[in-house]
């Protein structure tokens, strides 16, 4: 008798995994579907042929397949079709699960950290500088400017948390706010002699030197690959067996009861943030350092970091902000960034596809009912939550 | 309020003079900001040198009045000395009501008339006092609009994030349109239309499927940054001279007002949009406080079970309150295109939707608070790009901060009480 409960328990916690895999694959497949409709109505010479649809069905059918297919096939084997490719959507990956990884351990203390943009970008600025400015010997240069960068990620992450801690304010505005300071910061920082070429005005950093950048182990991929994987088993480690991410975990499922069990949490607040931030600083980190189009790192811009850490949100929120989960979609939506890529340059169709694709993955992924009302047979799992509450 | 309790008092409580421990700190800090800011300017104040002339119409204005010539010196250090009295007398605590608020409004009148005279002081162009204020209001139009959809959702208790993502496609969507039917109106209403369905994705999926509502928002700008891009990319750009070539809009001239020197012609003679915005703010404010469906929204906002139990349909009272909001924002957002006479391009709302939700939050989810936060907001962006101009030694991405930099401060809840409705954000699923 006393076994059934446990064993109905497990039973349930694994059909509810097989239930998120099958929502994850049903929503992947909804956005794909959803991608395919918005590629036919948006391409006027396809859209053309829609008015023959009920005298010559064959021909608006057998265009809108021509353009489909064709654009997906471009995004897939952009993204896995050759070695190169993938390399590509490792290089590419690389940051997105950096700053994913810092995007859930907060979701996971029960905090929004919408600064890892800004966080990022603090982490560029750092890592970049270090690069072009200093002069070290060529291994403990890119240690020094890989740890300025992660530190300044989790200076950003950590006002952050002090704020929140000390007077209560949500993180969601301050951290919104931050990045808009963090960008008008590296706008000011460019323009200052520290951060300009020589002789020149355009907002452009010199290039870092070649002891400070990522080596690189074939095509696009680079050992910031490699840091951001053993990130995400050291994240693994720190959630699942540390006392800190056992905090972390308590505070994030209920933050009153952890109090009331003596944890300090305003002090684990802060310490998420901070390591957050950290995270988040690593993928700026990777953008300065890493390998760009040609192979040599691009300098500090003002557009350096992209969208990262908004990107980064869908990864963990797409990973269930587990370390494994967020490995796997940094990997897909890297794949969809590089497969994007080469659907626009072989398909003709524009590179925001992916963005669009990117975004509806997560809808759905977040409101698992559509995909079981919309896909027969998939059902939604039990727990919906992908926030905090499920340590 | 002091908590002790009345019979255990041994002094008689000053019911006006009684403060709570929040209010004390806000006073403390908002004191301590000003003396910070006076000493600085005092500091400042003494390396200025020459006039500082203020050009109070442009070179084109029918009536030209005089540009005028503040000595730097001495209109610097009043300044600062005003601000450094207010912020003292905020310290000390013996300003009360009306005293204390005149003092704000003198120390924040000081802090920007000395901090632009200390700026213009000695530069070769004269500061353009119109220029600013046309600029302010260009700027702040989406913000108010932007605003009030925030002010129409969040009181109902549903956190908009996605004001940046409603702006875009309503940018989008009014810019195409407007290019196809060469109709301001029909530009205008179609930007409504995409405002509302952004408006209608954050209900359903916050209100039916209970998604996390800040994760929500993210995600929608996300999808209108790549929506529009896509479409953009795909259909518009190729055929940018039928589909990207905004028609003109025109400016309406209120008679007589529109006459008065210096705000006349920055009010008074403005397009439709800007004048919908400025009306728009009473409409919220009756809305919300002075209709029955106003109350319901706020009592969703504030306490859904209590609306429940008294048979308010808390769900419908939420879909209304954020569909109407995506009215505002698809006024706010056309404003980038077709209010300006600007042709679309990705991303051309830089921002500006999260600086609406900034005001939002410093106006206290207040309509006429927010906003005037978003004129502030417009006039501060402005300034900006006006110092830019004239070359001072301040940097500008300094003052671009500035808003940014208030509104943490502001939820940290050192000026003032920032208080958000209490089930916002919160999903109703009873």
């Amino acid at each position: 008798m006393a076994e059934e409960p446990a064993d109905d328990a497990r039973r349930a916690a694994l059909r509810d995994r097989g239930r998120r895999w099958a929502t994850t694959a049903g929503s992947i497949l909804l956005a794909l579907l959803v991608g395919a409709v918005l590629m036919i109505v948006s391409d006027p010479d396809v859209i053309s042929q829609y008015a023959y649809l009920f005298t010559a069905p064959q021909l608006a059918l057998g265009a809108s397949w021509t353009k489909v297919a064709g654009a997906y096939s471009a995004l897939l084997a952009g993204a896995v079709g050759s070695p190169a490719a993938l390399a590509a959507t490792a290089w590419q990956a690389a940051p997105l699960i950096a700053a994913g990884l810092g995007v859930g351990i907060a979701f996971r203390a029960g905090l929004f950290n919408i600064g890892a943009q800004g966080q990022a970008i603090w982490g560029s600025i750092a890592a970049a500088y270090v690069g072009f400015a200093w002069s070290l010997p060529p291994v403990v240069h890119l240690l020094v400017a890989v740890v300025a960068g992660v530190l300044f990620g989790a200076v950003w992450g950590g006002i952050v948390g002090l704020i929140k801690a000390k007077t209560g304010a949500h993180e969601v505005i301050v951290t919104i706010m931050m990045n808009f300071i963090a960008a008008s910061s590296l706008a000011w920082l460019l323009l200052t002699p520290a951060f300009l070429r020589p002789g020149r005005i355009d907002p452009l950093a010199p290039p870092i030197q070649p002891s400070a950048a990522f080596p690189v182990i074939y095509g696009q991929l680079h050992v910031g690959f490699l840091v951001a994987l053993v990130a995400a088993a050291i994240v693994w480690w720190l959630m699942e067996r540390s006392t800190i991410g056992f905090a972390i975990r308590a505070v994030g499922s209920n933050a009153s009861a952890a109090a009331t069990a003596g944890m300090n949490v305003a002090g684990t607040t802060m310490v998420t943030m901070a390591i957050s931030g950290a995270l988040a600083g690593l993928a700026g980190v990777m953008y300065a350092l890493g390998p760009g189009a040609n192979a040599v790192a691009t300098p500090l811009s003002l557009g350096l970091v992209g969208s990262v850490g908004f990107d980064a949100l869908t990864v963990a929120l797409l990973g269930r902000s587990r370390p494994v989960g967020t490995v796997l979609a940094g990997l897909l939506f890297g794949g969809l960034h590089s497969g994007g890529l080469a659907m626009q340059s072989l398909a003709q169709t524009p590179l925001t596809l992916s963005t669009v694709l990117q975004a509806l993955i997560v809808l759905f992924v977040a409101a698992p009912a559509i995909v079981s009302a919309l896909i027969p047979k998939v059902r939604a799992p039990r727990r919906p939550a992908l926030v905090g509450g499920e340590a | 309020m002091t908590t002790t309790h009345p019979t255990t008092l041994d002094v008689p409580l000053e019911l006006d003079r009684t403060e709570s421990a929040a209010a004390r700190r806000a006073r403390l800090s908002t004191g301590a900001l000003m003396l910070v800011l006076g000493a600085l300017m005092a500091w400042l104040g003494f390396g200025t040198s020459g006039d500082a002339s203020y050009a109070l119409s442009d070179a084109f204005a029918a009536v030209q009045l005089p540009t005028v010539a503040l000595p730097g010196l001495p209109v610097v250090l009043v300044c600062a000395l005003l601000t450094l009295l207010a912020g003292a007398g905020f310290v000390s605590g013996r300003l009360w009501g009306r005293a204390k608020a005149s003092a704000a409004t003198i120390a924040a009148a000081a802090i920007v008339l000395g901090f632009v005279t200390w700026a213009a002081a000695g530069r070769p162009f004269s500061f353009p006092v119109q220029n600013q204020l046309a600029g302010t209001i260009a700027l702040a139009t989406p913000l108010v609009l932007g605003a009030l959809c925030g002010v129409l959702c969040e009181n109902a208790g549903v956190v908009n994030v996605a004001i940046e993502g409603q702006f875009l496609t309503a940018a989008f969507t009014a810019a195409t349109v407007g290019s196809v039917t060469r109709s301001i109106t029909a530009a205008l209403v179609a930007g409504v239309i995409a405002g509302v369905l952004m408006g209608a994705m954050l209900a359903l999926f916050s209100i039916k499927y209970l998604v996390d509502q800040v994760v929500l928002g993210v995600v929608l700008n996300l999808f209108a940054s790549g929506l529009t891009g896509f479409v953009f990319d795909q259909l518009v750009q190729p055929n940018s001279t039928e589909l990207n070539r905004v028609p003109p809009i025109s400016r309406l001239e209120i008679p007589l007002l529109s006459d008065i020197p210096l705000i006349g012609p920055v009010l008074f003679n403005q397009t439709i949009l800007v004048y919908l915005a400025f009306v728009s703010v009473p409409v919220v404010w009756f809305l919300l406080y002075r209709t029955r469906w106003g109350l319901r929204v706020r009592s969703v906002g504030e306490h859904p079970e209590a609306a429940d139990t008294v048979g308010i349909n808390v769900r419908a009272v939420r879909w209304q309150a954020v569909l109407a909001g995506g009215v505002f924002a698809g006024l706010g957002g056309s404003f980038f295109t077709i209010g300006s006479s600007v042709s679309f391009i990705k991303d051309i709302t830089v921002g500006n939707g999260f600086i609406a939700l900034a005001a939002l939050i410093m106006g206290r989810w207040h309509p006429v608070r927010a906003a005037l936060m978003a004129v502030f907001f417009g006039f501060v962006t402005q300034l900006a790009s006006q110092l830019q101009t004239l070359q001072t030694p301040m940097p500008s991405q300094f003052l671009l901060m500035l808003p940014y930099l208030a509104t943490i401060i502001a939820v940290a809840g050192l000026i003032g009480r920032s208080r958000a409705p209490k089930a916002d954000g919160v999903p109703y699923t009873g």
